[in-house]
């Protein structure tokens, strides 16, 4: 995919605001409705703050890069950390219903970023690489140029 | 300028809880300091007002998830309103109005408290 926009923070949550503008900016560009884009900007957030409080445990003075990539319909973000591997598709998906009440902080993230994105995908090389992409495709309903 | 700031407000029986601007990973622990506050002064009647709240991510989420229990166990209540629909998207994602109230406006809420006494 062509068309490549990139931001690297360190991994501390004062950051989240800034990534957030970032992806908004990009997305509303793209196409996408207000609606929508804020979906892309709360799963961005998700997987930044999961790259921040897992992946580095906290530790202030690592990267994130966020790259964005698009062709014609499809956005995608990548959240590349370099720190401790977390495959959030062996993440169980909880059953809302039924264990709400006992759902621990941090699997809500993971949660989310499968339900606004079209499709989350995982590549990691432990210790090296960690990648989250999350896409989603521009169609007639989500777009700023419906109907 | 703050990114997210937390209000108190305590009435009769009953203390709200303004919320305003973004809630995040990094703002998360002022609102669970608020709520801890609440929970030391025996105050567990709570209406939490999300008029000006412009944004809510899961680390926000997990702080209602954290002490509602406590809430309960002490007869007591959090009850969420005045939401955007933007806001209420992300709690009704996660399944919250099953387990939260939530009302259009904060009288609504102040009254349910009112009506159990």
């Amino acid at each position: 995919m062509a068309k490549t926009l990139t931001k690297t923070i360190q991994s501390r949550t004062d950051n989240l605001l800034e990534v957030r503008e970032f992806v908004m900016h990009a997305a509303r560009r793209f196409g996408f409705s207000e609606e929508e884009s804020s979906k892309i900007v709360l799963a961005v957030d998700e997987a930044c703050t999961n790259v921040i409080k897992h992946a580095y445990q906290n530790a202030p003075d690592r990267s994130i890069q966020i790259d964005i990539t698009h062709d014609r319909e499809t956005f995608q973000v990548s959240v590349i950390d370099e720190g401790k591997s977390f495959n959030p598709n062996s993440a169980k998906m909880p059953d809302l219903k039924q264990h709400l009440s006992t759902f621990r902080r941090g699997g809500l993230g993971v949660y989310l970023m499968r339900t606004l994105m079209d499709k989350v995908e995982y590549n990691y090389s432990p210790g090296k690489r960690n990648e989250v992409r999350l896409i989603k495709y521009l169609t007639p309903s989500n777009s700023a140029a419906r109907g | 300028m703050s990114e997210f700031k937390v209000h108190q407000r305590d009435g009769e029986g009953v203390s709200v809880i303004d919320l305003k601007g973004y809630l995040d990973a990094h703002t998360a622990p002022d609102l669970e300091n608020a709520f801890q506050k609440l929970i030391d002064e025996k105050k567990f009647n709570i209406v939490v007002n999300c008029k000006d709240l412009s944004y809510i991510s899961s680390a926000g989420l997990g702080v209602f998830m954290a002490y509602i229990e406590d809430v309960r166990k002490n007869q007591g209540d959090i009850k969420l309103t005045n939401m955007s629909a933007k806001v209420y998207n992300v709690f009704d994602l996660l399944g919250f109005p099953i387990l939260y109230e939530i009302y259009k406006d904060e009288q609504e809420a102040v009254g349910k408290f009112a009506a159990r006494k």
